[in-house]
């Protein structure tokens, strides 16, 4: 299981002046669903890319399924389904000929590539509009025909770049619910960018961040809360009766031990502390005479993390 | 799926024939082929019309062509409209800007290419295979419009073409088929550097129309600049004759021109000036296919050399580009 399937080394890609990815090293393990995660701009079309040999890295290496992508693509991308963001298929075709189409291109024999294709359509539901031209298809049906025209030469790897953008929530869960659905029958692995936070947090086993060319922190969710919030894992909020500011309970709240930051916002308590001492708060605040009304110890969601790093804003 | 069956069998069409047949069909399916096909096929018979109106009239002072006489099929006119080599000279551009200018912007605006490069084939097979399909396009519909219009003349003429003529006519049916692939491959070019496929086909039309039309103006401009004082000997105008034919030559159109005259015309002996010493004593005979192909090699090497830097220029900024998603 824990067999190393995508590598990248100190990969690095620059245009003229800009640095899109800088000294990146990651590796993905066989089997798992793996969310880059980060901005526009941020350089996860260029990895997705370097990685299936369609644009050469200044410097660095990239090694799919122990393939060196730069100088082997085509081994790399007989065994890669890659779907690009906005994924097009021939407008004049129909949805099976394209799925065909693809097949042939990967030498599939056509009674297997027939069978297959029918099958890959009923999957992702578009068996009854299989014979129309994919040219009257909506963004979510592209999309879902895009990846059934991924899976048709039957990958051990599927990457997907932005695969939910433009497509209604409904068809967002969907879309997701079949990915995590065929990494766990098929054993796929999974490669998914996106910027939509939730979406990540749904499918993936491990999402790594990504900030302007820098992967700045991976792990499963929970750890990676806890890596970038180690002076403060804890964040409890706490409303009393009064919406007035209370100095003398601001600083009995402070010299309790491991808190770190008492602040007071909105007529709350925001209160940070490294380990979790919620019975001690709320006995300190019943002490001091005020009622409590509410205490919420708050978990840091992809969310949370996500304003840490791009916009800046402390939590 | 699932089932692990990717056997990579004998027998399964290589990956490059497979993007060929689609191209083909593409081509052959889309209006603007169909278009171009009736616009060529009906110039192909008027001029047919028009060199076998005039072929009947025996007022003509005999020509030392006359024992080509199947060859005035492709040449002859009345004047009311331009001959057959003309009019595919004329023509033939526009076919190979109309197959060519959205052949690789057109994949990239429909987001289609970045999935057909992520898939196991060479780089260089999308573009070969696009410019092979379009030359074998045109190469069987100027074979099919060649054997045509001979047929038809068979059949209203009586006469049936000497082997010599049958080999001249095939020879300049290669050679439109190679001028088209110029235009083909220069408007293949557009489409990798342009981004909008009417910026591309603007670009292809107005490289045509500058080489057809503005082009002559200005070496007329330049040939009047330069030309010779009326003092000057015969080797100073014998040079200045040659220098402005040679500016002319850089045209492709005027390579093709000078290929088909030499080739479906015999007595055409010379494409350049020639002294009253060469002339001299030469017998005023038909020129066989073999001394006509000697004289057209120039033309002929030089079409086939902008033909692949062209193919050169398409296929080297295609191999160094970043193919993103639309």
């Amino acid at each position: 299981m824990s067999q190393e399937i995508i590598q990248l080394s100190d990969l690095t890609k620059r245009y003229d002046s800009l640095t899109a990815v800088d000294h990146l090293s990651l590796t993905i393990q066989k089997g798992e669903v793996f969310g880059l995660l980060g901005p526009n701009g941020a350089g996860k079309s260029t990895t997705i890319l370097m990685m299936l040999g369609l644009t050469e890295p200044t410097s660095g290496s990239v090694q799919v399924c122990g393939i060196n992508s730069t100088t082997n693509p085509i081994e790399v991308k007989r065994r890669v389904g890659y779907l690009p963001d906005d994924v097009g298929f021939y407008d004049n075709r129909s949805a099976i000929e394209n799925l065909m189409f693809t097949a042939r291109l990967n030498s599939i024999p056509e009674n297997v590539a027939r069978a297959r294709a029918v099958e890959l359509l009923e999957r992702v539901g578009l068996s009854d509009v299989g014979a129309k031209k994919s040219g009257k298809f909506s963004r979510g049906m592209r999309q879902r025909l895009g990846l059934a025209d991924v899976l048709i030469k039957d990958p051990e790897v599927i990457i997907l770049d932005e695969p939910t953008l433009g497509i209604d929530p409904k068809g967002v869960r969907e879309f997701l619910e079949l990915i995590a659905q065929l990494s766990k029958e098929e054993q796929l692995t999974v490669l998914l960018s996106s910027h939509h936070l939730h979406q990540v947090q749904q499918v993936c086993d491990r999402v790594g961040i990504f900030v302007s060319g820098k992967l700045i922190a991976q792990g499963d969710i929970p750890t990676l809360s806890k890596q970038l919030f180690s002076a403060e894992p804890f964040m409890i909020q706490v409303a009393v009766e009064s919406t007035e500011r209370d100095e003398r309970l601001l600083s009995s709240l402070e010299n309790l031990a491991s808190v770190n930051t008492v602040k007071f916002l909105n007529g709350e308590y925001l209160i940070g502390c490294s380990t979790d001492i919620t019975p001690h708060i709320a006995r300190v605040v019943i002490e001091s005479g005020y009622g409590l009304t509410h205490l919420h110890k708050k978990e840091y969601g992809l969310d949370d993390i996500y304003n840490r790093y791009f916009e800046g804003a402390v939590i | 799926m699932i089932n692990n069956l990717v056997h990579r069998e004998r027998g399964v069409m290589h990956p490059f024939w497979v993007i060929v047949g689609k191209e083909i069909s593409d081509q052959v399916r889309s209006w603007r082929f169909i278009i171009l096909l009736f616009l060529i096929l009906l110039t192909c018979f008027g001029s047919l019309y028009t060199s076998i109106t005039n072929m009947g009239n025996p007022a003509k002072a005999p020509k030392p062509d006359d024992a080509f006489f199947f060859l005035r099929l492709f040449t002859d006119t009345d004047g009311s409209l331009p001959p057959f080599h003309v009019f595919i000279g004329f023509l033939g551009p526009l076919l190979g800007i109309g197959l060519g200018f959205d052949a690789i912007n057109s994949e990239q605006n429909g987001g289609t290419l970045s999935r057909i490069l992520s898939q196991p084939i060479h780089r260089d097979y999308l573009i070969n295979a696009k410019f092979a399909s379009s030359l074998i396009v045109i190469s069987t519909l100027f074979f099919a419009m060649g054997f045509l219009t001979m047929g038809l003349g068979l059949y209203l003429i009586g006469i049936p073409p000497s082997p010599e003529e049958f080999l001249r006519i095939i020879f300049f049916l290669l050679l439109s088929v190679l001028y088209v692939a110029f235009w083909l491959n220069l408007s293949i070019f557009f489409s990798i550097r342009f981004k909008q496929a009417a910026t591309s086909a603007l670009t292809s039309i107005a490289v045509w129309l500058f080489f057809t039309v503005f082009y002559q103006l200005i070496v007329n401009l330049i040939a009047r600049a330069i030309a010779p004082s009326q003092m000057a000997s015969p080797d100073q105008l014998l040079a200045y004759q040659q220098f402005v034919i040679n500016l002319m030559r850089i045209v492709p159109s005027q390579l093709f021109a000078d290929g088909t005259t030499t080739l479906l015309m015999p007595s055409v002996r010379s494409l350049g000036p020639m002294t009253m010493e060469q002339v001299y004593g030469a017998v005023p005979k038909p020129l066989h296919l073999g001394q006509s192909l000697l004289i057209v090699w120039p033309q002929l090497t030089g079409l086939v050399a902008a033909t692949v830097i062209c193919f050169a220029l398409s296929y080297y900024s295609f191999m160094r580009k970043e193919i993103r998603s639309r």
